[in-house]
């Protein structure tokens, strides 16, 4: 198993070196300037020496090996001096990737957003999971029952309506005609007495219910129909034979068997955790990652957008691994050695 | 639990001395919140012409002079505003001598000075730095402190309008003691002044949250002992004006919201709930055609949009030109699309009073008859498909703008009402990154121009419009010999207009550069190169319990947030 994860580990060098190259070069290749949102009233030859200020006078060959160094050297350098607080020298001259549109380093505005992503779309992730599985279960050994008709109907509802509908629906519900949520998420807010707690959750329950009913429903239909190719298999009739209680049959060995593709659909899942639901948290301007990616996008922040997108790019790879090696831990017949 | 109290403490307060809220002491009126939907992303707005930069970061720093809601100038750092009159402003216009207000100090307490001014025209006029007010220093040659209260600001040519550097929330003044190691390439490693300017305005910087929130509280060091009459205030970003606008107008947890263009009819439900109101104020912004005057066919390679490519098929008749604008109902329009942000205007150069013309005023009123007639004379005739033609040419139009569904909106109704005339038009949107962005690559940019007629709107800094008017001289032409960098996209070029731009800027009188500059407007609006549409205005909404706010079109929209009160 160590082998297999090393050996996969050393593949995922290459594949991750020209999925960043192709990134650079879909970025440097588009049309799109960092100026260009800019008032008409700064004229031309402004613009131009605002270009080349921002590095973009170079040849594409050397913005792209500049990133890979900021990337893969200055930025783990710094990130070890930061936290064990000694210096490797030469940190002046060491340059990290420093955002268009801030014209601060990128890596600070990521960490200083990363808890708010993992925050409200892990926490809708988690919470999508929860009602999912034991819908998914009763749904599929109820199997046509009123349970199974709402649970389809709730799952395709919740699949197919958008979360840039749901969303603002819910605030003019709660916020506009009830007044109960804040339709605006406060970024500021400090958690330090019961009564903030209670700010925070009121305003998390209208983004992280959003995304959960979107996440439920997805996982649920894999969770019934992977429940249903089980609950027919001999080794069920087996079990019962055997005359254990249902309860044994159905969490022991059926849900145990028919969690293995539905761990593959969670663990690819995560990686656009990080990638934050974009849309949703542009509605509820929750700060994550996603608004991150979305505001660099639009202003042509390409350092920002690089950075992020290959930071997703090594999550999924990752995570593609993970769920591989998960599939032996639920099973032990698979076997990579 | 401690901000909601101080906020129920602050409203409780505000209530009981609403009479006299005017007069209120510095901070009694607790939190301003105020609602962008773009964020900031920076508060130095010498590294970021973005508008929302530059509002958030006017609360913090101030320039020597800002422009009041009505279009005039006033003194902020500054004594009183130099003039030719009051001797500020040499004889031979190629001076200008401010007086700096005396006891006032920096955020962190330290005095103010003149060292402080000239060190901010420097930062900004550093070769290297890539300055986004570049344009407001423009000719000038040196900044030098006469004293520790009196600047001087030398230009290399007669400046009959020097209010350029330091007036406006463009060009404000950068503390010198905190920048002096971000010149030129350094600027944009100082992040940690980028992002907390310590300024001389109402606040300072209390968190600052990149492309997010900024937090601030009041500054203790304010020169007037009474303002702000905010302890604090918030600055939140991203989302879309929609929801921006609902947040002021229906929940009522924002004070402020900047730049709604959102369908009126939108906005006008949300302001019935009665919690805000929107306002609207009109600068200088003209949403217009360009009507390309070279011609832009894909034949001719490298020659397409150029002069040299020669002349529109038929474009270049006048007639046509006329009778498209005559076919357009602008009021249809700004009902449509605008409502309260919008007029129906006749002149690219709108306002202020002074310089708006009246003799084209005609175009207000939609034509077909008079159109159809004009170019039945010219002896375009129509087709057996609808379509007039002559000599071969088909008046077919591929007409582009940026991508914005009001725009959508205006391009669909244009080729209705030019259907009615007998021309055929194809549209045709381009993101606004790629359509304003200057990639040279890049063949949809609206230099280029590879199109019949493009749409956008274009406005200027400040009162003045003399570099505005200059846009439409023969050398602004883009081509490939200038990397496409110009300002006259129609390609108009006439040796009275240039003498007129010319002249213009050797001329002081306020009159007589207001007759130019009407006249120059005149001679773009007869010819029918550009074809104005809407004068749009600034939309924002404010909550009713805010008071003493006045929307600015001309400045900053925060530039006098130290006398809002609530």
């Amino acid at each position: 198993m160590l082998n297999y994860t090393l050996r996969r580990l050393l593949f995922a060098i290459p594949t991750l070196i020209v999925i960043s190259f192709i990134i650079f070069a879909i970025l440097a290749l588009a049309p799109s300037d960092p100026t260009g949102n800019l008032p008409l009233t700064i004229p031309a030859e402004v613009r131009e020496k605002i270009r080349i200020a921002l590095g973009l006078g170079e040849p594409l060959p050397i913005r792209y090996l500049k990133w890979l160094q900021q990337f893969f050297i200055n930025e783990p350098l710094h990130a070890i001096e930061q936290m064990f607080g000694f210096s490797f020298g030469g940190g002046e001259a060491r340059t990290r990737v420093v955002s268009f549109a801030t014209r601060g380093p990128v890596m600070d505005t990521i960490m200083e957003r990363m808890p708010q992503t993992l925050w409200v779309v892990g926490l809708s992730y988690v919470v999508g999971i929860l009602i999912a599985v034991p819908i998914g279960v009763i749904s599929a050994y109820k199997q046509y029952s009123w349970f199974d008709q709402v649970g389809t109907f709730v799952s395709m509802v919740g699949f197919s309506v958008p979360t840039f509908f749901t969303g603002p629906l819910l605030i003019v519900i709660f916020s506009v005609q009830l007044g109960w949520f804040p339709s605006v998420y406060d970024t500021t807010l400090e958690v330090n007495s019961l009564g903030t707690f209670w700010q925070q959750i009121k305003q998390m329950i209208m983004p992280v219910t959003v995304l959960a009913f979107y996440n439920a429903a997805q996982i649920s239909r894999f969770m019934r129909a992977s429940m249903l190719d089980n609950l027919s298999q001999d080794y069920v009739r087996t079990a019962r034979a055997k005359g254990m209680s249902e309860k044994v049959v159905i969490l022991t060995h059926v849900l145990r068997n028919s969690l293995i593709p539905v761990v593959t659909v969670i663990a690819l899942g995560i990686p656009t955790i990080f990638s934050g639901a974009i849309i949703t948290e542009q509605i509820f301007r929750v700060n994550g990652l996603g608004q991150l990616l979305i505001i660099g996008i639009q202003g042509a922040d390409i350092p920002m957008v690089q950075t992020l997108t290959f930071m997703f790019a090594v999550l999924i790879v990752l995570f593609n691994l993970i769920a591989d090696i998960v599939y032996g831990l639920l099973d032990p017949r698979i076997r990579y050695d | 639990m401690r901000k909601l109290k101080t906020l129920v403490l602050a409203t409780a307060a505000a209530s009981c001395f609403a009479a006299t809220a005017a007069q209120a002491e510095r901070g009694s009126a607790g939190q301003l919140n105020i609602v962008y939907w773009q964020a900031a992303s920076i508060l130095n707005p010498f590294l970021s012409g973005g508008t929302k930069d530059i509002d958030a970061s006017s609360l913090i720093l101030e320039p020597l002079a800002n422009y009041r809601p009505d279009g005039s100038m006033d003194p902020t750092l500054a004594e009183e505003i130099p003039t030719v009159e009051n001797g500020g402003v040499a004889a031979d216009l190629r001076s200008i001598t401010w007086k700096l207000k005396k006891g006032v100090t920096w955020s962190d307490g330290s005095a103010f000075t003149a060292n402080d001014v000239v060190f901010s025209a420097n930062y900004c006029m550093h070769p290297e730095g890539g300055c986004n007010a570049a344009s407001n220093f423009a000719d000038v040659e040196s900044v030098e402190a006469l004293d520790d209260h009196t600047v001087r600001v030398n230009f290399s040519v007669a400046k009959p309008f020097p209010y350029g550097p330091f007036v406006g929330a463009t060009s404000p003044v950068i503390q010198e003691a905190q920048f002096k190691d971000c010149m030129g390439a350094k600027a944009p490693e100082c992040s940690e002044a980028n992002f907390g300017p310590i300024g001389t305005g109402p606040f300072k910087v209390n968190e600052f949250r990149a492309n997010d929130v900024i937090t601030y509280t009041a500054n203790e060091n304010y020169r007037d002992p009474n303002q702000p009459a905010f302890a604090t205030a918030v600055f939140k970003g991203g989302g879309d004006a929609a929801s921006a606008a609902r947040s002021v107008l229906e929940t009522g947890e924002f004070d402020y919201a900047w730049n709604l263009q959102v369908e009126p009819e939108i906005l006008s439900q949300m302001e019935a709930a009665g919690k805000g109101k929107v306002v609207s104020a009109f600068g200088t912004s003209v949403e217009r055609l360009m009507v390309q005057l070279t011609n832009p066919d894909p034949a001719l390679g490298d020659l397409r949009g150029t002069v040299e490519g020669g002349p529109h098929p038929f474009l270049s008749d006048i007639n046509v030109r006329k009778a498209l604008s005559l076919a357009i109902d602008r009021q249809i329009l700004v009902d449509a699309g605008y409502g309260p942000a919008g007029q129906v205007t006749c002149n690219v150069l709108p306002a202020p009073a002074i310089y708006a013309s009246t003799a084209n005023d005609a175009c207000k009123t939609q034509d077909i008859d008079a159109a159809n007639k004009l170019l039945d004379d010219a002896g375009w005739a129509k087709g057996g498909d609808g379509i007039r033609a002559k000599d071969g040419v088909r008046l077919s139009i591929l007409y582009q703008t940026s991508t914005n569904s009001v725009r959508q909106g205006t391009q669909a109704l244009i080729k209705q009402m030019w259907s009615q005339i007998g021309v055929e038009t194809e549209l045709r949107n381009i993101d606004a990154a790629v359509f304003f962005g200057g990639d040279q690559s890049s063949p949809d940019t609206f230099q280029k121009f590879f199109a019949d007629i493009e749409m956008y709107t274009n406005n200027f800094d400040g009162t003045d419009p003399e570099a505005y008017m200059g846009n439409w001289v023969c050398s602004e032409i883009p081509s490939p010999a200038n990397q496409w960098i110009g300002n006259n996209m129609p390609r108009f070029c006439s040796e009275e207009y240039d003498a007129l731009s010319k002249e213009m800027a050797q001329t002081a009188s306020l009159e007589d550069r207001a007759a130019m500059a009407k006249k120059m407007n005149d001679m773009l609006m007869q010819e029918y190169v550009m074809i104005p549409l809407i004068h749009r205005g600034r939309v924002s909404a404010h909550s009713n319990k805010l008071g003493n706010v006045e929307l600015n079109p001309w400045d900053s929209e925060l530039a006098y947030a130290e006398e809002w009160t609530r």
